[in-house]
Parts: structure tokens; sequence; C-alpha cells
């Protein structure tokens, strides 16, 4: 499927005009020259003035020397998909220079090192050479330093270039260098170096510009999985126990952080919470469902060659019916293969992992809030049904810097499950630990050490009976799937509900979940823009599906499923739904790596349309 | 006519009969040396007074792992999967330390698919007792080599295993492990003392126990079959145990006839020189004296390493005294100032 851009009619008006506030700024270095924090700044500065932004950093497996992009979007709608087209780039990596510089449009800008000597691969783009490591060297002499500190002389440049308040930059690096009062000097003086430089030398001669505007007051800057740790803090997660794994590690590094700092007991001092680094993924999840059998609220983090290794103990959590939570940040695969590209490969995987007839309960956040909620939810979800709860986010949403509402604090109280205590089997005078008493399929559990001699059985696989006695009986195993089956109807009506927008006069509908819905705002406006084709919209909020799904499916003439996978994993899942109407299901699929843009998905939803 | 009064049923501490200690019948093949173990569990159990709902009888897979069916049928059990018994006990301890638990696993189990997070389990010292039913053969599959199995032992098909077997012991006391012992279930008097003394220790404590696999490998030649075991069994010392809540009766032993351990719960062991001293708080001693066996083929049993006062993971974790599973809501979801805390440094 062709994904070309197209051609940019609307640059030549823009060079007479200006462009404000809807550009985007690609920020081209080395993997490890300290990058992070002058990108952090550029981004909050722009953030700050009230100007909508995304941040989106491009990384190699790698911890120093390979090129590393980081891309900022400054959006006056507040579209934070990837946008295809680089307005300005920056380029700090000789290594990449002359390919970044080729793949621009014309007309785009390129601020650059001065000894990189781009300005003679091109002749139709707007350049401003700049000497970066002199000026830093007016700041620092050590090289090393030089180094970091010329990163935050081009953050000066482009505020200069682009009218950004220098007083938002000075407040930002302030606020990301905290207390470090030197450091903090040294970097505002290199910025405001970085600005006078393009004062003195340089006559703008670009469109591109942010403007102060009113869009950005209260919000907040997160990333997918600080949203998901402040989540399961919130949740009350008790046992933490994970494995190190791009990109996943920095959920568990920034769950454990907050719970050092807000989960430490007033009156003892001591932790309300358990952190282990395991030795594995195997042990990770087998010590969070070990966790969850003794009736703590236990998670683990991982990405796919993670959820591979556990598909094992999935299917014995989902047989002995333990609660336990899984986030999943996707990326591709396999172990050695691309793991810092983002993905959606896991959706099937994550439905039916581990082996026998397993199926699971899978959440897929698209926001921050989604990402803080369904967090929450998940834990409840665990406890109320006794099975893994799966929370699939991605690369996309996992690292990279998304505009938020600040989350709303949850109302519901926990909901532990259906869990006897030593009182409750006195009143009740009976149990059976797999026996659906109340006909939605989830059995009563007690927790080991419960003081009452009802309270004991024995866990295990599928073999066990009602009474969790051993049996190989055809007709227990059978009751037993079925019941698990009916307990998979009972999640049907607890998981988060799809979102579905229905227009009027629309013809089609479009499916997404997770990411994938980042971009269909700026999708619709381009397909009713340009194509005058209005959309029935349906976000997939979590498997198994809920009834909507087939009430959309039947109002749509043609539904595109979009994801980010290459066979339309979700599709599939989608086609199998809809018996009846499966002609009408047509996949647009993104699986290049990076998240998915808008022009993607609108180019391939009308190659279907024109047929 | 004269009448008898009826004996009086002999009960624990806790008022508990042997009895009340007992599991489901047992699976195993007669004669099977886990079904000795499982006994000398419950009498060791039955001994301690300890409460069986405060236990957790955790396993792997593979006959031994079967046996906590078995056992202490009035506390809860998890039969889990191969070699990860070591992180779902880890994972449950997390969830509620007040859980005394007892894990059962195999040579198969342990030292083939669950070497690694048997290893770890040692590393991080989780307090728990580990015994390996260790009879040098894959029961639950028909007889296959496992990585204890002896050098040049020979399958019913004739098949010889090539490959030098894994000392459970040596590798434990290289991880850390601050209990190792070794037994033989047939030996009822020195493994119930093992296991109490397992019982009144804060760390992980190593059984490796040889349980003859009487279907499989139980032939002459077997250093993991009864006759063998038997005849070679050479006891590193006689084990007395004196729980805490037992006076301890003072016997004159003659000088350097006898070692006294003091348990984290103040329990005792007293060990009684029969051939030579040994020491068994020295690391360094143990390691020596498993070496030495490993070449001369010794099956010596006992207290091989203790280290009473080891920081076990409960102590590195530093959380708090009351079980993680059961804390209130109001300790575990922080208010809503926190999250606008939070809120705020995002802005």
């Amino acid at each position: 499927m062709s994904t070309q851009t197209r051609p940019r009619e609307d640059l030549k008006r823009k060079k007479k005009q200006e462009v404000v506030n809807d550009f985007s700024i690609q920020v081209a270095t080395v993997n490890g020259s300290g990058s992070q924090s002058s990108n952090n700044v550029l981004m909050r500065a722009i953030f700050r003035m009230g100007v909508p932004i995304s941040g989106k950093n491009l990384f190699p497996s790698n911890i120093a020397g390979l090129p590393t992009w980081f891309t900022i979007r400054a959006s006056k709608e507040g579209h934070a998909g990837c946008k295809k087209e680089i307005d300005v780039l920056i380029a700090m990596n000789p290594g990449t220079a002359r390919e970044d510089v080729e793949s621009l449009e014309a007309g785009r800008v390129v601020i650059y090192d001065e000894k990189l000597n781009l300005s003679k691969i091109r002749d139709d783009l707007i350049y401003y050479p700049i000497p970066f490591s002199e000026l830093a060297g007016e700041v620092v002499k050590d090289v090393r330093l030089r180094k970091l500190i010329a990163n935050i002389v081009y953050v000066g440049s482009a505020a200069e270039l682009f009218g950004i308040e220098m007083t938002e930059v000075e407040s930002v690096i302030a606020r990301w260098f905290k207390n470090k009062k030197k450091a903090i000097d040294l970097n505002v003086q290199a910025a405001h170096l970085g600005a006078k430089y393009v004062a003195e030398n340089l006559t703008k001669s670009d469109p591109f510009r942010i403007q102060r505007m009113e869009k950005t007051q209260g919000k907040i800057i997160i990333d997918g999985n600080s949203a998901c740790a402040l989540g399961s803090m919130f949740a009350g997660v008790t046992v933490l126990t994970w494995y190190p794994i791009t990109p996943a590690s920095s959920l568990a590094e920034t769950l454990a952080d907050y719970l050092g700092r807000y989960r430490m007991d007033p009156e003892t001092g001591k932790a309300t919470f358990a952190v282990v680094q395991a030795e594995d993924e195997l042990a990770a999840l087998g010590m969070a469902i070990g966790a969850g059998w003794a009736g703590a609220r236990s998670m683990t983090s991982t990405a796919g060659p993670g959820i591979s290794l556990m598909a094992e103990f999935v299917g014995l959590a989902y047989f002995t019916e333990t609660p336990v939570v899984i986030f999943d940040v996707q990326r591709i695969g396999p172990s050695t293969g691309l793991p810092t590209r983002t993905s959606q490969g896991d959706t099937v995987s994550l439905y039916y992992l581990s082996h026998g007839d397993t199926k699971h309960v899978v959440l897929f956040p698209a926001t921050m809030k989604e990402c803080f909620d369904f967090s929450i939810d998940a834990f409840d979800l665990a406890e109320r049904l006794q099975q893994p709860i799966f929370v699939a986010s991605d690369l996309d949403l996992g690292m990279n810097n998304w505009m938020a509402d600040p989350f709303d604090y949850p109302e519901k109280p926990l909901d532990r499950g259906k869990v006897l205590t030593a009182e409750d089997l006195e009143r009740v005078g009976t149990f059976a630990r797999y026996k659906d008493v109340d006909g939605d399929g989830i059995p009563y559990r007690t927790l080991p050490g419960t003081d009452h001699p009802l309270a004991a059985y024995f866990t295990r696989g599928s073999g066990h009976n009602e009474e969790s006695r051993y049996t190989e009986r055809p007709e227990d195993y059978t009751n037993l799937m079925d019941r698990l089956a009916k307990k998979h109807e009972t999640a049907r009506t607890l998981v988060p509900e799809p979102i579905v927008r229905y227009t009027k006069g629309a013809e089609i509908g479009i499916i997404t979940y997770g990411s994938t819905d980042v971009p269909m705002e700026e999708c619709q406006e381009q397909l009713r823009q340009e194509h005058g084709i209005e959309i029935h919209y349906f976000r997939i909020r979590a498997l198994p599906f809920t009834d909507h799904l087939k009430d959309f499916v039947s109002r749509c003439q043609r539904v595109y499923v979009v994801e980010q996978n290459r066979d339309g994993q979700m599709g599939d899942l989608i086609f199998l739904e809809v018996k009846d109407e499966q002609g009408k299901i047509r996949k647009v699929l993104h699986y290049d790596g990076l998240p998915i843009d808008a022009r993607s998905i609108t180019d391939q939803v009308m190659a279907y349309e024109r047929g | 006519m004269a009448t008898s009064t009826p004996k009086p049923k002999k009960v624990n501490r806790l008022g508990l009969a042997l009895s009340e200690y007992r599991g489901r019948p047992s699976t195993l093949c007669a004669g099977c040396g886990h079904d000795a173990v499982s006994s000398q569990i419950m009498k060791a159990f039955y001994e301690m007074g300890i409460n069986p709902h405060q236990v957790a009888k955790m396993s792997g897979i593979g006959c031994s792992s079967k046996t906590p069916a078995y056992f202490l049928g009035a506390s809860h059990g998890f039969n889990g999967v191969h070699g990860r018994m070591p992180s779902l006990a880890t994972g449950a301890l997390l969830g509620n330390r007040d859980l005394i638990c007892v894990g059962l696993s195999g040579d198969g189990d342990t030292a083939s698919i669950g070497l690694g997070q048997f290893c770890h389990l040692l590393r991080r010292n989780v307090p728990m007792i580990y015994i390996i039913e260790n009879n040098g053969v894959y029961g639950l599959t028909k007889g296959q080599f496992s990585a204890t199995s002896d050098l040049g032992s020979k399958l019913k098909s004739g098949v010889i295993n090539d490959l030098p077997p894994i000392d459970c012991c040596a590798l434990a006391i290289e991880m850390g492990c601050s209990y190792v012992a070794r037994s033989f279930a047939g030996d009822p008097k020195q493994l119930v003392a093992l296991l109490q003394g397992a019982l009144s220790h804060s760390g992980t404590a190593l059984l490796d126990v040889i349980s003859p696999c009487v279907t499989f490998n139980n032939h002459e030649s077997s250093t993991k079959g009864y006759k063998w075991a038997k005849e070679h069994e050479e006891l590193l010392h006689n084990i007395d145990f004196i729980p805490y809540f037992e006076p301890i009766e003072t016997v004159e032993y003659a000088e350097g006839e006898v070692r006294e351990v003091e348990m984290h719960d103040g329990s005792h062991i007293r060990l009684r020189k029969v051939d030579q001293d040994y020491d068994p708080m020295s690391r360094s001693g143990a390691e020596r004296l498993l070496s030495q066996t490993r070449e001369t083929g010794e099956f010596l049993t006992g207290l091989i390493y203790v280290n009473p006062v080891a920081r076990n993971f409960f102590d590195l974790l530093d959380f708090t005294e009351n079980p993680l599973a059961t804390l209130p809501q109001e300790k575990v979801r922080p208010g809503p100032k926190v999250l606008e805390e939070t809120m705020q440094e995002l802005m």
C-alpha cells in the first residue's frame, strides 16, 4: 500500500504567510550525547507557551553512539499523532546529517552545526548554520561538558528563530535541574548564547513560528509507562515483580520510585509494598501469581519476548483462577528484533496466550488518562474475575511524551472480589473453591492463612473438581471448561466499553484500538476535507468484545480495521466475531515500527474506497 | 466387671493429634521414599505445634511435587509448573509473610528445569523450607535420567548416563543458602530433627533428601536406592532438636563431644559427635567436606551448614509486619493530595 507523501501545495502559500503553532521539529543526535534534557526543555518551553505538543523519541537499541531522533510536534489543534513531514531539522549527528537533509521536503528548515557544512547538499531548503561547539566552548572548557552544553545551545537558537520565549526556556531549565544551581546557570547561559548568535548573525527566512496561546493551561506532560505506574500505585498494588526489558522497564522503575515516595507506612516507616527484580520473566510472573494467590494485588510489566516466556505461567493462573495484572508494552519482535520500535503485534497472542483452551481479558488504553484508569481497572478486574488481566500498551504510548489533562482521583473503592474470610466461612458453613455459586462463572476463594477448618484447598492446574480435589473424570473437566467460558461471558459485561461515534450520513466505519486512535481525529479531518467522506468511529478498549461491536458493523457498509501489525490481528478477531458480515471487514495496516500517522490511514482507506 | 479408662489421645501443644496433620491418601508407588518423607513432615509440624492453617505447601511438577496433597490436608497448597515453585513460593510469601512455607521438589524439578529459580531463591534467602526428594530419576515420565543421576548409571533400555551429577548441597552453599542438610528417607529420626531445625530457621532451609524410587532407580548399584543408601550412609553427627517451647535438659557430655546451635526462634539443635568433630557453622568447612565426599563417593548425612543469623529476604525488603495481601485500602491507596502533587510535577 502506498504511503507516499502528498505534494505540498500548501507550502508555497506558507512561504508567504507564517505557519503558526503547527509544525514539527526533529532533533537528530547521537545516542548517549545527553540531548534528552535539552529536547525536554525545548518541548516543555513550547508547552508552557500554551501550545499543544507531543514528543516522540526514535531511538536505537544501544547505549551510546547510534543515531537518535527526537521529534516535537507543535499542533494548535492538539494533534498528537506522528507527522510524516519534518518541518525543522536540527542536525547534530554527522553520521546521519546527509540522509536527514535528503529526506526533507522542499522549503523545510535545517539548523545545523556549522562544521557539518550541509548547505551544499540541496538548494531548496532553508539553512541556519550555527557554531554550536564553539559557542558551548565559551561556557565550559571541559570537552565532555562542552558536548552536553552544545545541546542547550541549539535550544536557545531554536527559541530565537521560532519565537519561543526565553523566560519559559529558563524556567523549564530551572525545573529540570531542580536545585543544582551550577547546572542551571550553565544551561541558561548557553541557551542565551545560542539565541544571541542567531539574533546577531542570521536572518529568519522560514515561515514557522510559535505564538502564545491558551491550550495547555492545567495540562500535564507524561509518558504512558508513568501513567500506568501511577495508576498501579493508586490501585493499591502491593507486589511488583519484574525483569528489565525495553520498552517496559521504565514502567516498573517509575512505579518503584513512586512507591518509595508515597507508600511508606507513616506509623511504622515500613514499605507497604514489595518490589523484586526477578531473575527472568518466568520468575517475575511466578512471583506475581504466588502473591496473587496469597491475596496481594500483584503485577508484572514486560514486552513481547517476556510475554512469550510467561505463556506457561499465564495458563496456570487462568486454570487455577489466580488474579494477576500483566502490562505488555508492545514492541517489534523477536528478542533480537527492533526492541525500540513500536508495534501492536501481540494482540492475538495476548488474547489466547498459553496452551490448552485459554482466553483472557486484555485492556487497550489509548490515552494517558486511560493508561491511568485502566491500570486501576485491571487490578479490580483481576480480583473480581480471578484471572490474569493484560494491559496492552505499546512503545509509542509507553515511552513518548503526551499532553493530557491531570488524572482524576479514583472514586470507586478497591474491588477485592469474592474472598471468603474465616467469619464468612463460619456464617456460610460450606466452601467449594471452584463452584459457581452465583451463576456468573466466578467462584469464591479463600486466602492461605485463613484460620478456619473449611478454608484450605489444594490449588492445581485443570485436573480438579468443584471441591478442588484431583480428578481426571471427563465430566469434571468439561464442567470446569464450561464454567471458565461462562466467566469469559461475564467478563464481557465488566470490561471497559468501546468508544463509539456515529456520524450522520456516514457509510463507512473505522475501528481502532490502543495507540492507533491517536491520529484518528486528524485522519477524520483529512477524509472530510480532502475527500468529503464522513465516518462512523469505533474504538475497542478491551477484549473480549462487548455486544456493541456487532451493532456497529451492521450499521456500516464497509468497516476498516486499523492497527499496527502486519496481518491485522484484531481484524481477524473481529472477523470471527461478526460471522454474518465478514464481507464488510477491510484491514488498514501499518507496521514499519514507527507510530502510525494520519496520512497513512487516510491514503489506505481512500485506496480501498476508490476500488 | 473391670472398667478401663480409654487411653488419652496424644496431642501436641495446640491440642492437635498427629492425625490432624494428615493429607489425602498417597497415590505414589508402594514403598516410595517420598511417602516416608511426607510422614516425617507431618511429624515435624505436629511436634513443633504448628497450626496447619498457617502453612502454605508449594510444589512444582513430578512425583515429589504431588506429595503436598498427601500431608497437611488442612493447609493451603499450590501445585505449580515444572521447576518454578521457587517463584510461586517467593510470591506467596511476599503476599503474606506470616505463612510458614514448605516447598516440595524433586531432582528433575530442582536441578534440571528449575536450576535457575532454585539458585535465585537461595541467593535471596527467602524464609521457607525447600525439600528435594532426590531419587536421581524422572519417575512420572517413566525413568529418564535427571541432573542428579549417577555417572555411568544405566536405564532399563541400556542407555548409560555419561554426565556427572549436580550436588545440590554444594550448589546451595555456593548460592549463600543459610541452612543446608542432607538426609535419607530411610532415616526418619534424623530427617524429623532436620525438618524441625528447618522450621526454626529464618531463611531458606534446604534439605536434600535421598528418597529412593522403587520403580525406576532402586537397583543395587544406584546411589539413590534403599540398599546402597542404607549400607553407605555415614552420619555427620547425631542430631537432637530441642524446640524453643521445651526446657533444655542439661546432659553432661565429654569435652568436644557435642555442639549446640541456637536457632533464630530460640530452639536448639544439638549435634553429637560420631567420628570426627564437625562445625556446621563454617561455610568453608562445609565446602571442603562436600568437595571431599564428591571425590570419595561417601554418603554423608546431617546438618552440613547453618547460619542462624543470616539476613533473610524480608529483612532486605523492609516491608510492613502485616501481610501485604490484607492491608486495608487506606494503607495502599494514597490520598488525593498525593495525586495532586504528582500532577503538579508533570505540569
